[in-house]
């Protein structure tokens, strides 16, 4: 499982009520309701995912959710989890404002775009950073909304998110300590959990 | 015949209720019969059994053949059959004619028994509610305490998801594809434009056209017509037959009359259905469709009628559907999730219209063969 994803579930209480924005495969609420017995309900919007999802006896909803979110509830979840996602929604601030809304915790992962290796990217070839991670071209790439650790603190503050945890993945244990104190240089992703 | 992965030769069984059947209208049906199929085998724990719930002008003949010389196989054969999404190599799948049909089960063309008549157009108008209190008699009499799942499209959806309120305890999961909780005026418009076909033709002689020794024959080719157009979508039809003509030119030095290909297919579509299928049926499972509203007896709250519900539930619409749009089917996931029900949704692209439900469609197979797994994994 990826790095944010083995960080999120243990934030996630046992037996809670999990929306997954973005479910994907449904691997990650296959594994919440093995782990933490959950009853979990995923969004998704690709086909083929949504097969793997109903597979693994996972229930999803074929829904956009740059479409609104207003079918859900208020307060009808515990958890609202939303895994790189982010950065390729249309209406990033009003989804994030939809899940605080729906749950009453809501757990966000996004690529940290304020990354050194971005920086240097961008910095040195004057050009749009490709990576492993971050494989797209300007022109194909889904992720039409990137932000930096800063950048999604200080939506938080401006929206009056309250900011509960937060941890900075990198990989290798040099960037990992390095992100400790500069978060916002050395970590790849980014995990918050945030409320009203 | 084609026997590959099909279920083969099945014979149709009829099971004869002698208990009276009190209907939503308040009328009582003193005795019923029904006639159903059966496909694969129950399990000694009887958990397997799946029902399949018939549309508008569907019947029992579900899946395989009656005779080896057969060609075309039950109506949704696609689905089931061992292998198929409706694996009868795991479940005993049950698929009955419901009341007030015209293929087998006790409907107009039988006899009352209290004039010892035809019933005709005095056969009771019985609604959705009555034939899954019916279909429960049926699951009775086969030993079925719980079906693993209730499954049925459009009219058949709204069968399913009416067992689900009204039998919680009896089925684990309910499969609702292309269906609504209640008919939009637009739909009981062209229900009504259907029935006034049938009504005015001069054949009908007021329900009583087999005493007359004729059928209003025109009337529901009429009514099928204008069905089956809505039926499909315009992509289907463009593609089918564009403006492709059958007989005919707009050459000037043509003198044949113009013939487009879609008129033709309509009229062999609606005198084929004029002659198997009954007009009193017609006009009665039409209003059985425009009479359901799930949530009726919850104050028009739909949430609440799902409250009531158990079952765990799949939903499926076709983008291209008009007749019972993706809309209409994301208004049932949403009130299940406002329940607090178990709820999948898919919405599969299809250019089929709403038939697209019959039609084997690679993505629609696998979404229910994906949960008809899971199905299996608890029940069978």
């Amino acid at each position: 499982m990826r790095l944010d994803l083995t960080q999120i579930q243990k934030w996630i209480p046992k037996a809670a009520r999990v929306l997954d924005l973005g479910c994907g495969d449904g691997e990650f609420l296959a594994t919440l309701r093995h782990e933490r017995q959950v009853s979990g309900l995923g969004l998704e919007i690709d086909a083929n995912n949504i097969t793997l999802a109903l597979q693994k006896g996972i229930d999803v909803i074929e829904q956009d959710m740059d479409r609104g979110l207003d079918n859900f509830p208020s307060q009808s979840f515990d958890v609202v989890v939303m895994a790189h996602a982010l950065q390729v929604l249309h209406y990033p601030d009003k989804v994030l404002e939809e899940m605080l809304r729906i749950g009453a915790e809501g757990i966000v992962t996004f690529p940290n775009f304020a990354h050194w290796r971005c920086r240097l990217h961008l910095g040195t070839r004057g050009r749009m950073p490709v990576s492993k991670f971050l494989p797209h071209s300007w022109y194909d790439t889904p992720n039409i909304h990137f932000c930096t650790v800063k950048d999604f603190e200080a939506l938080c503050k401006q929206r009056g998110f309250r900011i509960q945890k937060r941890a900075l993945v990198s990989e290798g244990s040099l960037t990992r300590a390095l992100s400790k104190v500069w978060p916002n240089l050395f970590a790849t992703t980014a995990i918050f959990k945030i409320s009203r | 015949m084609n026997s590959a992965n099909s279920v083969g030769i099945v014979t149709p069984q009829h099971a004869v209720f002698e208990e009276p059947l009190h209907l939503a209208s308040g009328e009582t049906l003193p005795s019923f019969t029904l006639v159903y199929e059966t496909y694969g085998r129950l399990n000694q724990a009887k958990s397997n059994a799946i029902l399949i719930c018939h549309a508008l002008s569907g019947h029992h003949h579900a899946a395989g053949y009656h005779h080896e010389d057969e060609t075309k196989p039950g109506w949704w054969d696609s689905c089931i059959g061992p292998g198929k999404p409706i694996d009868t190599n795991r479940f005993f799948v049950v698929s009955l004619n419901n009341l007030g049909g015209c293929h087998g089960s006790t409907g107009p063309r039988s006899i009352n028994p209290s004039t010892s008549k035809l019933w005709g157009p005095d056969f009771p108008q019985v609604q959705v509610s009555d034939w899954v209190s019916s279909q429960a008699r049926l699951a009775d009499h086969l030993g079925i305490s719980t079906w693993a799942a209730v499954i049925g499209g459009s009219l058949g959806g709204m069968q399913a998801m009416q067992w689900s309120i009204q039998y919680p305890d009896r089925l684990k999961y309910c499969l609702v594809i292309a269906s609504a909780m209640d008919l939009s005026a637009q739909n009981i418009a062209f229900n009504e434009i259907a029935r006034q076909a049938i009504l005015s033709d001069t054949h009908f002689h007021e329900g009583r056209y087999l005493e007359h020794d004729t059928n209003p024959s025109q009337g529901l080719a009429l009514a099928r017509m204008v069905g089956h157009v809505t039926y499909l979508s315009d992509d289907a039809m463009a593609s089918k037959f564009g403006r492709d003509l059958r007989r005919g030119s707009f050459d000037k030095s043509v003198t044949e009359q113009v013939e487009f290909q879609v008129e033709s297919y309509l009229r062999y579509q609606g005198s084929q259905f004029s002659t198997s299928f009954d007009a009193n049926t017609y006009i009665l499972m039409t209003k059985a469709l425009d009479y359901f509203d799930l949530a009726c007896d919850f104050e028009g709250d739909s949430v609440e009628a799902f409250k009531q519900a158990k079952a765990k539930f799949l939903v499926v619409s076709f983008s291209t559907d008009w007749r019972f749009s993706p809309r209409r089917s994301r208004e049932i996931t949403d009130a299940l999730i406002a329940a607090g029900r178990s709820v999948s949704y898919a919405e599969i692209e299809a250019k089929e219209g709403h038939d697209a439900f019959l039609m084997p469609i690679p993505r629609y197979l696998d979404v229910l063969s994906a949960y008809l797994s899971r199905v299996a994994e608890e029940c069978a």
